[in-house]
């Protein structure tokens, strides 16, 4: 079953993070995404820009609005994702936790709709 | 006949039929089927040596037979059927420990963490103990589609999330039992003290709690799943003491310890113990050990304060709390003097803790009276009553004020 893990962290923390503190930690994310490669979980996964190149698109009343930004300003905010075959939410749930960035910020873990099940 | 056999096993039997069919609403249905189809048989053929095997059988069978009826209408459910048909071989014979897994397996999937508190103890307390949705929405003062649309929402969950049926891992089981004594240890303080409204006890939550409790103890050998239940039992032995007949508010300090409940207290005692044994036993065993300390004691002055305050201290280092800093501060009252309790809970409220919570106001007015402080006591009891909404714990606390004199 597929899942889609949302990744979100507290951007102005991790930008303040020295340099050899965060080439620490994208070794971190090298070593993750290798494990679940390996361990057959990867199907798809990046990082985002930060959220400052975020765009948001609104469609109303056939009327196209363009806002700069996130669509809501949050505390964390979304800087990447990892889309995951597990056997069952335990399994995804044990996944998400080893995404680095789970040890600061948090992890959503969401089932994908499966529109071709009965 | 078949009465007996469904209070006896029907939670046994749809724990099995939800592992079976992999699906709470078929196994409901299933034991429902079975239990009729049992309700035919039975007066007839007489009741089946092994009666839980001819309710899983019959429930399986019937849930087989309801998916390929429903199938002309919806072709998954054909395969689905299918599929358990084929299963058939690897239902293994229902051998004790079989089942007894099946029970663990539902409370464990009932409290998991993905669902939300409030859903895992509604469906606890309607998967496990088999409540009516009635008696979950009247025991928690709320209405029965407010339970239901809780308990409805959990099985989407469980299935579209696909929460396994399952024991959790070794790695997994101390955070998972966690959650489990939690959600026991919730329906068992709202029983125990109604969190408002009119009286202060609901016997019949702290009772399905207990129960809850034995069954977790007799399935799973873990210190903490004991202590849980031991401080449950102290706690239930004191129940016909802590009310008075109008239904007052009855402190530990005064209540009637003739009306203790003792073969309860024996059983917690022992309970203790053995969960100490282990030394692996972590904050529930601690609690229950103060209770047992309080049981021991003839009358209140009895009381060993000194190793009650010694097991806060170990308390207070598995679980640094406010609240289990503020019970340490009342027993160090007792056993050093009010003047030391005092400062302790002074300190607690100048960090800005429990600023909301009755019981460290009306802790604090206690002790300020015991001083002298009348003035300190009354601000203390008026700023308790403005946090309570408890009618029992109300007039307890306008009482004092009034005592206090003017």
């Amino acid at each position: 079953m597929r899942y889609l893990c949302l990744i979100y962290d507290e951007e102005k923390k991790m930008a303040a993070m020295a340099k050899p503190e965060s080439d620490a930690f994208m070794g971190e994310y090298f070593a993750f995404t290798e494990g679940i490669r390996k361990s057959g979980h990867f199907l798809a996964g990046e990082a985002l820009q930060p959220v400052h190149t975020a765009t948001t698109v609104r469609v109303r009343n056939g009327k196209l609005s363009t806002t700069d930004g996130p669509f809501a300003e949050t505390k964390e905010q979304l800087g990447g994702f990892y889309l995951i075959n597990a056997k069952d939410l335990n399994d995804a749930v044990q996944v998400a936790a080893k995404i680095p960035s789970a040890r600061f910020g948090s992890v959503e873990v969401r089932p994908i709709m499966e529109y071709d099940q009965a | 006949m078949v009465d007996t056999v469904y209070r006896s096993e029907s939670r046994r039997v749809l724990a099995t039929l939800i592992r079976l069919l992999g699906d709470f609403d078929l196994a409901e249905e299933a034991l429902h089927d079975a239990f009729t189809a049992a309700l035919e048989r039975w007066p007839r053929d007489g009741v089946p040596a092994n009666p839980r095997t001819w309710l899983v059988s019959a429930g399986r069978f019937k849930a087989i037979d309801a998916l390929r009826r429903r199938a002309r209408f919806d072709a998954s459910l054909g395969q689905i059927a299918d599929q358990l048909d084929a299963a058939a071989g690897d239902t293994a014979p229902q051998e004790e420990e079989g089942v007894a897994d099946d029970r663990l397996r539902l409370i464990f999937t009932c409290c998991h963490p993905a669902l939300p508190p409030d859903a895992q103890v509604a469906l606890t307390l309607r998967e496990v103990c088999g409540l009516t949705t009635e008696e979950i929405a009247h025991a928690y003062l709320t209405t029965p589609p407010t339970v239901a649309q809780r308990i409805v929402r959990a099985k989407a969950k469980i299935r579209d999330a696909r929460i396994p049926y399952q024991l959790p891992s070794v790695a997994d089981l101390p955070d998972r039992l966690d959650t489990v004594l939690h959600v026991i240890y919730l329906v068992f303080n709202e029983g125990y003290s109604a969190s408002s409204g009119a009286t202060l006890v609901r016997h019949d939550l702290s009772g399905e709690a207990i129960r809850l409790g034995r069954l977790l103890v007799e399935l799973l050998p873990e210190p903490e799943a004991a202590g849980l239940l031991a401080l449950m039992l102290l706690h239930e032995s004191r129940r016909a003491a802590r009310t008075s007949p109008s239904g007052e508010l009855v402190l530990l300090d005064d209540q009637d310890r003739t009306r203790w409940n003792q073969e309860q207290i024996a059983e917690g005692q022992a309970l203790v113990e053995r969960a100490l044994a282990s030394r692996r036993f972590g904050p529930y065993t601690l609690q229950a050990a103060i209770a047992a300390v309080h049981a021991e004691a003839a009358s209140a002055a009895a009381t060993d304060w000194p190793q009650i305050v010694g097991l806060y201290d170990v308390l207070l280092r598995a679980d640094p709390s406010p609240v289990v800093e503020l019970n340490r501060a009342a027993a160090v009252a007792l056993r050093d003097g009010p003047a030391a309790g005092l400062a302790l809970i002074e300190a607690i409220l100048a960090r800005g803790d429990l600023a909301e919570y009755h019981l460290a106001h009306s802790a604090r007015a206690d002790l300020c009276r015991r001083l002298g402080r009348i003035a300190d006591a009354r601000a203390s009891y008026e700023r308790a009553l403005a946090l309570t909404r408890q009618a029992p714990e109300r007039r307890f606390l306008e009482r004092r004020l009034a005592e206090l004199g003017s």
